[in-house]
């Protein structure tokens, strides 16, 4: 079985970001960037399926800017095969990028995709779905387990009511949550082994997909701020203080 | 500008999340509803503002919701949908089967094709035009009041065409009474600090006493103390309660992503020093487990009747 890995690099999930007096955006230029923390649970998950022996071949793919080569080695060092940089500068909206990786999808025809649930940075959730419809494949999102038997996978999710098992035939979409396992760090030797792996770098020019955003950012804008209140001294004040929140709160 | 709302279901009832996209949704139109049971039909058409309701038995899967969308999707200008699971499964796959960019987790509607909606984790907040001929939204429910009683809307069936490539095979629910966490107006949220399951039978315990729902940290719920359905934050529920009372939770900007709709936050925390004693309204510096159950034992006496 051969699984694509779809990676983003993004503002390192650490960083306490900044928006740009001028509404800009956000500030990003020497800012620790780093890969998709979400996108790490898939490659995990991915090579786990080959040492499993139930994937012989994971290729990873980044869009971006050539600085994803960092993310796309991170991936090539955790035991990905080979991988991708679909390279441009221009930001792309989830649409676009669903529609670049569609392009993918039909040159490697992989069996399974996994994807991160969504980018900590504009926190869309948006691209395995996307994915999925423009390939007309199955989806499950939200993946916390994964069991593949033959070509039917057993997934169990993370929904709001609390979870559910689902099953689906390959060729399939999944997207990673957090609780999917426990990425690897990959040791120095691996680190430098995955130098050595095979990385193409593609102008995203050559995939003839229609990249014009279909939406106009109009301002990037803090959000309003949360000042310390008051510190109560003992049990007795915070059970008033509790019961004056709870009897405005009734008589609105 | 018409718009057709997908309802929220809670185990085949219509979910109060359903009457607060249907206010918001109703800024950009008349607004028709699709559900899938015709118990929640029946709810639905009680909502103010609902002009229509359409029933389909579609099984609860996101390519079925897509396909049946989809095939709406001619006679409506908004397609819309709450940020949920269901919205955020179902609304991307529609939107590039009609080659739209969607708009999704809106939590301020500033014209009819202006929509503002949080990124970062909720420490940014980003406003858009969306001039593409058909819009594609989700609508983040916490951010909107509930729509009031009115209808009842007629009521219009839907055949049913599509067949799901995906099975249903096992729901893992959790059943109990207390309130629903994404809508409640008091929320009790326990960290891992709270160290155990019987441990969180404290914070369910003041719960109770306020009639609060209960909230949890990712830590809480990874350590298995909690179930992940109770977890809030950047990846769990984002709430807004009128009070949020944080009980030995330090505050990271993940979990905070969760609150920040919260009217009034009040944290019980060992550490002067944690983060969220700087952004909460109220603090009690202490150890929870002091604390709790003499917190609870003076709500019981005072009696708040909720
Ligand atoms: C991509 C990503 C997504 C995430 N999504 C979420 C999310 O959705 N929700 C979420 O919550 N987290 C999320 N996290 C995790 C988050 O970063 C924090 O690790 C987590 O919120 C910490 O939980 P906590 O407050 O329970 O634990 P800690 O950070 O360990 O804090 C424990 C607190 O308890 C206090 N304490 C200890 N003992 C006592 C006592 N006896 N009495 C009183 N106070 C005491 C301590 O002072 C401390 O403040 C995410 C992380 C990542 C990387």
């Amino acid at each position: 079985m051969k699984i694509l890995v779809a990676v983003k690099r993004v503002v390192d999930h650490n960083v306490r970001i900044r928006v740009r007096p001028d509404g800009t955006g956000v500030e990003t230029t020497g800012v620790r960037m780093s890969m998709n923390p979400f996108c790490k649970h898939a490659v995990e998950a991915a090579v786990q399926l080959a040492e499993k022996g139930q994937a012989d071949e994971i290729v990873v793919v980044s869009i971006g800017p050539k600085t994803s080569n960092d993310v796309i080695l991170t991936a090539l060092a955790m035991g990905a095969h080979r991988g991708i940089l679909v390279e441009t500068d221009q930001p792309l909206e989830t649409l676009a990028i669903a529609k670049l990786l569609a392009k993918v999808v039909a040159e490697e025809q992989p069996d399974l995709v996994l994807l991160g649930k969504q980018a900590v940075d504009d926190d869309s959730n948006h691209v395995g779905q996307m994915l999925a419809a423009l390939t007309d494949r199955p989806q499950a999102t939200f993946a916390s387990e994964i069991k593949l038997s033959g070509t039917e996978l057993e997934v169990t999710r993370e929904v709001d009511y609390g979870r559910e098992t689902i099953a689906l035939p390959l060729p399939a979409i999944i997207t990673a949550d957090l609780r999917l396992n426990t990425p690897r760090n990959a040791a120095l030797p691996m680190v430098m082994k995955a130098r050595s792996k095979p990385l193409a770098v593609r102008p995203v020019a050559e995939f003839g997909v229609d990249l014009s955003p279909r939406l106009t950012v109009e301002k990037i804008s803090p959000p309003a701020e949360r000042l310390a209140g008051k510190t109560v001294g003992s049990v007795s004040d915070l059970a008033g203080v509790i019961v004056t929140v709870v009897n405005e709160m009734e008589a609105i | 500008m018409s718009v057709l709302v997908l309802a929220e279901l809670d185990n085949h009832k219509l979910s109060p999340a359903t009457a607060r996209i249907v206010a918001a949704a109703a800024k950009l139109g008349p607004v028709d509803v699709l559900v899938s049971t015709s118990a929640a039909a029946e709810a639905a058409s009680a909502i103010a503002g609902v002009t229509k309701i359409l029933v389909s038995d579609i099984a609860d899967l996101a390519d079925g919701f897509a396909n049946a969308l989809f095939d709406l999707s001619a006679r409506y200008d908004y397609l819309v949908a709450g940020a949920s699971t269901l919205g955020k499964d179902v609304m991307p796959r529609l939107a590039a089967k009609l080659d739209i960019q969607p708009v999704t987790d809106i939590v301020a509607v500033d014209g009819p094709t202006r929509f503002t909606r949080p990124i970062y984790a909720g420490n940014a907040l980003e406003t858009v035009t969306d001039n593409q001929p058909k819009h594609v939204l989700t609508f983040r429910a916490s951010a909107f009041q509930p729509a009031g009683q009115g209808g009842p809307a007629p009521v219009e069936n839907i055949e049913n065409t599509v067949v799901s490539a995906v099975k249903l095979i096992a729901q893992h629910r959790s059943e109990s009474d207390i309130p629903d966490l994404s809508t409640a107006q008091i929320v009790v949220g326990g960290g891992v600090s709270v160290g155990s399951a019987e441990g969180f039978a404290l914070i369910e315990k003041l719960g109770k006493t306020l009639g609060a729902a209960v909230g949890a940290t990712r830590a809480a719920v990874d350590a298995g103390y909690a179930p992940n359905d109770w977890q809030v934050g950047q990846t769990g529920k984002i709430i807004a309660p009128d009070l949020y009372i944080a009980v030995g939770i330090s505050g990271a900007l993940q979990h905070l992503a969760g609150i920040q709709g919260a009217k009034k936050i009040i944290a019980i925390n060992s550490d002067p020093e944690a983060p969220i004693v700087k952004i909460a309204d109220v603090v009690l510096i202490g150890d929870l487990f002091e604390i709790l159950p003499r917190l609870t034992a003076e709500l019981e006496k005072l009696q708040l009747g909720r």
